[in-house]
């Protein structure tokens, strides 16, 4: 009996913990596109429909663990068999799910229609980060996490956004129909924003579609969500959605900066702007690989005092540009700009006392590209 | 039926099979990782065999002296002919495979059909089956490719006369006729031996002449996980037979039990189903 | 009603065996083999190979249970505290793998060797030195899949769904060693299966016809067909692996050709059977307590396996709910989602004939039957947020968070884990001859009930609200439900030690126990001796006039 009670309460609470629970945010957002919302309300609906159900068949079962315990004399019955209700309760379930299905494959057919774009972003993970190309723009970078290892190991205060802040957020505009063209360098990735209702896997070698609205502008966090390795928790999603002028703003800025990188490919660099601008590389591309004092671990090498790269510039090029195959080593020739990668290189090659002094020109870096 | 079913006394071979198996195993991966061992793979695999026979050993000897009733002879057949469907539903993996990759993932590439956006990346491929030119350069395709009308029809042939052959036997020692049935069985394994001689020289071939190697595209993939295992199955499939030769030339079998014969044979004919799934659809199609 | 019963020897039985756990000192006294160690070894004797593999079951339930300890101690707050996302990654894979492969599957083979002889009346299993064969090389697949963690490089490091690429180029090298165990625990299961089906299809006492079989029995007969149907499709999934890994081949690679989606593709058409081959023996189990504690049959026998049957079929053409977000054409997410959702028809039935044997009936609470009354409500809550999950646009937002991650333990621990408790105590006393010890076991239940729902349910919400699943560290928003969950695992971890209480105070003594040793129970295996000798119905009992009344 005390068991009963007990039961009772129990389920009770929880049932009541659930809804509080939702209405207090620990819930999918509603997001910001129509779709989000639609999803939403997907959501919201299969659950309360869960939850009635549950509700009478519970009921029914706590009812009859209650009224017909043995210690309080009750007799078995003998009855096994009662063709009306079962076919009963086949036929509603079937009639319930019907119901579900229809507004699902609703939603679901225009989720599936991109047609119609305003812009194309391509976007390629690569283990540990995101890569995103407005296509036709010629306006291309990565995207890396920026929270500090110091807050990770917790040495530092984890500051409001930890582990969902990236150097380069995906900018994008409100009100235009943006699709997304979703790959992958290495293993898959899946590219999650909830408030967008976006979650894609990104395949290497083929190419999958997706599309967004945003109705509202705003910065908005989402995380890798398909396991692709050491450090798939530190893959995070922002996207910064701007009103269109803004946006316009911010990509004829983007637009002149990668003018002014490709017409500085032919030009003599100096050693310390390569340095600064291969730090800078180094540390949201390479290090999490590599360590930030290019120390390595495990399978990654060390880069600090590593006789074969030091000794043999072209080896080191070649490796950074065309990657090695079958090993997590990508080729950065594809995503990082001559410029990038040459900057990289010579950073790779005085930082922590290596010293060679080498200085790799981007130029340099753009012949092995063509 | 009366308490006849035979529970035999304790026996070491499962233990030892097991043991064996794991020695086998782990010879083969420090093999394929590390490159040594193939000591250990061997003394494994020759551990696995001694087992086997060990094993089956104990179960002629007791065949022999009759402790089977009719209950365990159907145990037998259920047994086996789930152990077949076990293995049809290997087969219909790689099947499954050639069937997706053709229908579905080259189209794709290629930029046909529902994920044709994939030929942003291999701007420069075509699909074609064979596939002779993979979506990566780097990776050379074959360059010529094996005609269903020359040695794999060959074999087609040798495969289905022994099929044929095997069932003639099966009848002979139905009717008692041990010597006929002695004959046809070995023309049966000859025939099987003849099948495997000719893929070995078709696998020559496609190495030396064709390009198709394993790691020439999904083409040599699938050409050599296909006929690959099913060679390997043929080659038990001989084994098998061959025991079973051996069996009646000592004088084992008779007109109504013969089991082990048998589901030889139904292996035999299964290897010959899967044979004409390959040759249609790795071959001809 | 009590079907005849095979000549008894009382005093020749009595201390036949108590194979609840090795080790027993005087139980081969009457026994022709070998003694000690060899004897565990070379049996053919089913209740001992059950035993073997119950044992199996419960070493493996530990060490994967350790493995989800690290994974929650890691969890317990943001930050990386404990282990590196290297180590953490490979906890995860390795504590999925052991659950699926080294805990439930050999618990359910276990169960099914001990009781499946008894209950159709059979002298034992059909084959039973395969079926030696099959439980011993379970510790060399998982002595193998273990001993990768002290390979360089580490365990498996990819999930227990190891997707390509990650698995094949981006693997550690012990790769291949655990493809090869995952090579020979397959083996076990494929022959474990054919030896299930043959016993149960043979071996039958005469007069007993499929419809008179307990349903243990026959969720058994279908779940073995399915590990036959899709054992042999993940051993050709992990050798093309293999051959991706060794040889050089392209499967899962599409600059040769291939498609890393195939290799889902072919894993799920064997992954989702696998989840059913987990519960469909715990409805077995289920609906045996059940109509005991509630002394009345079972209601809608017949309904009960048809709708097994159909969770069998139906199971075959889902798989694909597992790739919603994989980037697949809408025909094929329409199908599978329809074909998902439709499983909530069968499961449905059963769950409603269990509510309605309760009702009208005489209701007691032992424990096992608590336990299966926790399993009907819980397994419940997880099969509604199985139906949600198939809704395809909301999957889009569910997927790979902790919203999967509280439906699957749900389903497989109050779910499966639960059934398998609950079955334990129910056949106790038929297998040592005493009954549990009661009042451990309503701890016991009532631990892990708190245990289960503190661990498990949080997830939801940490899921809903944006974790994603396999990371060793999340944002802040996350914490307070992760520590909640961390906290509830440890409880329900340690609740188990009073299960292993239970079980060696059971095995030593006891209460004792009758034949028959539940009042309500009617099937084949209580007429025999408590505990069970070690040879039983070596004359098959004539069951043709006896057949208990199922309709
Ligand atoms: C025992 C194991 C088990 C069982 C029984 C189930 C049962 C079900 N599962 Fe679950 N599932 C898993 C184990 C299991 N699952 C695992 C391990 C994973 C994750 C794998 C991984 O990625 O690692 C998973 C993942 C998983 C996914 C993929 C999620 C994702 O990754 O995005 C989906 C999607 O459709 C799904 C659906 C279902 C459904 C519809 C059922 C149905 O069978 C449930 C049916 C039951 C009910 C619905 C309740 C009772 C019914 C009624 C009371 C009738 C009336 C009800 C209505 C009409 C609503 N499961
Ligand atoms: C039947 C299968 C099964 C079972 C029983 C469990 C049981 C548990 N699982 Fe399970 N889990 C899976 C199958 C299962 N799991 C699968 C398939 C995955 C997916 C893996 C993947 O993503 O690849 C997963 C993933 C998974 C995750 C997600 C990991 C991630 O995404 O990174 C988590 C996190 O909390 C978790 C927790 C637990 C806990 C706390 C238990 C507990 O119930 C365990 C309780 C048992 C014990 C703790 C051991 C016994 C007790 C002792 C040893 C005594 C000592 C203990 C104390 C004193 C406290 N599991
Ligand atoms: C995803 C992990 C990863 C990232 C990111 C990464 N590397 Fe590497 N890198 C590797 C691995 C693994 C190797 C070893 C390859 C091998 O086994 O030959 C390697 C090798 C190298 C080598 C050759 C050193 C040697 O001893 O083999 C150089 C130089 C190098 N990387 C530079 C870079 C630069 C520059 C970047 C950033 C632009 C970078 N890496 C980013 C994983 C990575
Ligand atoms: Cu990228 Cu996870
Ligand atoms: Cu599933």
């Amino acid at each position: 009996m005390r068991a009963m009670l007990a039961w009772v309460t129990g389920m009770g609470v929880s049932w009541l913990l659930a809804p509080a629970a939702l209405a207090n945010g620990w819930n999918m957002p509603k997001g910001v596109t129509e779709i989000s919302r639609d999803i939403y309300s997907l959501h919201m609906t299969i659950f309360w429909i869960c939850v009635v159900i549950g509700v009478v068949v519970f009921a029914v079962m706590f009812y009859s663990l209650f009224r017909y315990r043995r210690s309080q004399g009750a007799k078995a019955d003998n009855f096994h068999e009662h063709t009306t209700v079962e076919v009963l309760w086949t036929t509603i379930p079937l009639l319930i799910l019907v119901g579900m299905a229809l507004p699902a494959t609703a939603t679901l057919q225009r989720m599936y229609d991109p047609s119609g774009a305003d812009l194309d972003v391509m976007v390629t993970g690569q283990q540990w980060r995101w890569h995103y190309e407005y296509m036709d723009e010629g306006v291309s970078f990565t995207s890396s996490m920026s929270t500090p290892t110091s807050q990770i190991s917790g040495e530092e205060a984890r500051g409001e956004n930890y582990l969902l802040d990236v150097d380069n957020p995906l900018v994008l505009p409100v009100d235009q129909k943006v699709r997304f063209l979703l790959t992958s360098d290495d293993v898959i990735h899946s590219w999650w924003v909830p408030e967008l209702a976006v979650k894609q896997d990104a395949v290497p070698g083929f190419v999958n579609e997706n599309w967004v609205r945003i109705e509202e502008p705003g910065i908005y966090r989402g995380q890798c969500t398909e396991l692709c390795g050491k450090d798939h928790a530190f893959m995070p999603v922002v996207v910064h959605a701007m009103e269109q002028d803004e946006y316009d703003e911010w990509l004829a800025e983007r637009k002149a900066e990668a003018e002014a990188e490709a017409n500085s490919v032919d030009r003599e660099w100096e050693m310390d702007e390569l340095m600064e601008r291969g730090e800078q590389v180094y540390g949201s591309v390479c290090a999490t690989c590599h360590q930030q004092d290019g120390s390595g671990s495990g399978q990654f090498p060390a880069l600090a005092g590593n006789d074969q790269m030091l000794d043999d510039v072209d080896w080191h090029k070649d490796v950074v540009v065309n990657g090695v195959s079958g090993t997590p080593m990508a080729a950065f020739g594809g995503s990082l700009s001559a410029v990038e990668v040459a900057a990289v290189i010579t950073y790779e090659r005085n930082a922590w006392d290596n010293d060679t002094g080498d200085v790799v020109q981007p130029s340099e870096i753009q012949e092995m590209l063509e | 039926m009366s308490g006849s079913y035979y529970v035999p006394e304790t026996s070491k071979w499962p233990a030892l099979g097991s043991a064996a198996v794991g020695v086998m195993m782990i010879g083969l991966g420090v093999v394929l990782v590390h490159g040594v061992g193939s000591l250990i793979m061997a003394l494994g695999t020759v551990a696995v065999l001694a087992v086997m026979w060990f094993w089956f050993r104990d179960v002629v000897i007791e065949s022999r002296q009759g402790l089977y009733d009719a209950q365990m002879d159907r145990s037998f057949r259920w047994g086996m002919g789930w152990f077949i469907f076990s293995e049809i539903m290997f087969f219909a993996a790689f099947f499954g495979t050639l069937y997706y990759v053709r229908t579905f993932a080259l189209p794709w590439l290629d930029g046909e059909g529902a994920k044709g956006i994939a030929t942003l990346l291999w701007p420069d491929f075509t699909a074609s089956w064979p596939l002779m030119n993979p979506p990566d350069s780097s990776i050379s395709g074959p360059h010529d490719i094996v005609s269903p009308w020359q040695l794999p029809l060959v074999n087609t042939l040798f495969l289905v006369t022994s099929s044929i052959t095997l069932t003639v036997s099966h009848e002979a020692l139905k009717e008692g006729l041990r010597a006929t049935a002695r004959n046809w069985l070995i023309v049966t394994l000859v025939l099987g031996a003849c099948f495997l001689i000719v893929q070995g020289v078709e696998y020559y071939e496609a190495y030396t002449h064709y390009g198709i190697t394993l790691d020439a595209g999904i083409y040599g993939s699938t050409f050599f996980l296909l006929t690959g295992f099913h060679g390997f199955h043929v080659t038990i499939g001989v084994v098998t037979l061959a025991v079973m030769l051996a069996r009646i030339l000592k004088g084992h079998f008779s007109r109504d039990d013969h089991f082990a014969f048998e589901a030889g044979a139904w292996y035999w004919h299964f290897v010959d189903v899967v044979w004409i799934g390959l040759f249609l659809f790795v071959y001809v199609f | 009603m009590a079907p005849k019963l095979p000549p008894q020897h009382p005093l020749e039985h009595s201390t036949a065996t108590t194979a609840g756990q090795a080790h027993e000192h005087d139980d081969h006294h009457h026994y022709g083999g070998p003694g000690g160690i060899k004897r565990w070894l070379l049996t053919t004797n089913h209740k001992e190979i059950g035993s073997l593999y119950l044992i199996f079951s419960l070493s493996m339930f530990f060490i994967g249970g350790i493995f989800a300890l690290v994974v929650r101690a890691e969890l317990f707050q943001p930050g990386l505290q404990l282990v590196q996302p290297e180590f953490f990654n490979q906890m995860t894979t390795m504590h999925g793998l052991i659950m699926v492969f080294g805990a439930v599957m050999p618990a359910f083979v276990g169960l099914a060797n001990w009781m499946i002889p008894l209950q159709v009346g059979a002298p034992d299993m059909a084959l039973p030195r395969l079926n030696n064969f099959s439980f011993w090389l379970l510790p060399v697949a998982f002595g193998l899949l273990l001993s990768t963690l002290f390979m360089p490089g580490g365990a498996p490091n990819f999930g227990w769904t190891f997707y390509a690429p990650l698995s094949t180029d981006y693997g550690p090298p012990s790769t291949t060693f655990f493809i090869f165990s995952l090579h020979i625990a397959g083996i076990s299961s494929i022959l474990g299966a054919i030896n299930i089906i043959a016993t149960i299809l043979n071996m039958r006492a005469p007069g007993m016809r499929m419809m008179d079989m307990p349903l243990f029995v026959w969720t058994w007969l279908i779940t073995a067909f399915l590990l036959i149907a899709v054992m042999p499709v993940l051993a050709g999934v992990i050798t093309m692996m293999l051959m991706d890994i060794n040889f050089g081949t392209s499967f899962f690679d599409a600059g040769g050709g291939g498609d890393p989606v195939l290799f889902q593709h072919l894993f799920w058409f064997f992954g989702h059977p696998e989840v059913y081959i987990m519960i469909l023996p715990a409805f077995g189990i289920v609906s045996a307590i059940v109509p005991t504690f509630a002394r009345k049959p079972l209601f809608g026998y017949a309904s009960m396996v048809y709708a097994t049957a159909s969770i069998a079929i139906l199971s075959f053409l889902v798989w694909v709910h597992h790739m919603f977000v994989v980037g697949l054409p809408l025909a094929a997410e329409l199908f599978f989602m329809y074909t998902t959702m439709l499983i909530a028809v069968p499961t449905g039935v059963k769950v409603f004939n269990w509510v309605t044997t309760l009702f009208r009936g005489s209701i007691t609470f032992e424990t096992p039957m608590l336990f299966s009354l926790a399993f009907i409500v819980m397994f419940t809550i997880g099969g509604f947020s199985g139906l949600m999950l198939a809704i395809v646009p909301a999957d889009f937002q569910y997927h790979d968070t902790y919203f999967v991650v509280a439906h699957f333990h749900y389903v497989l621990v109050p779910g499966a884990i639960f059934a398998i408790i609950a079955g334990v105590y129910y056949w106790l006393p038929k297998w040592t001859g005493h009954y549990p010890d009661e009042r451990l076991g309503r701890w016991h239940f009532w631990l892990s009930v708190i245990g289960v729902n503190l661990t498990f349910f949080p997830m939801h919400f940490s899921g809903l609200a944006g974790m994603p699943r396999r990371i060793p560290d999340y944002a802040l928003q996350f914490a307070d439900f992760n520590m909640v969950s961390s906290l509830g695992g440890f409880l329900f971890g340690a609740s188990q030690l009073l299960f292993v209480a239970v079980l060696i105070k059971c095995v030593r003594g006891g209460e004792k126990a009758p034949a028959k040793a539940w009042e309500g129970a009617e099937d084949l295996e209580w007429s025999v001796p408590s505990p069970a000798p070690l040879h039983t119905f070596e004359t098959p009992p004539d069951m043709t006039s006896q057949a208990p009344q199922r309709h």
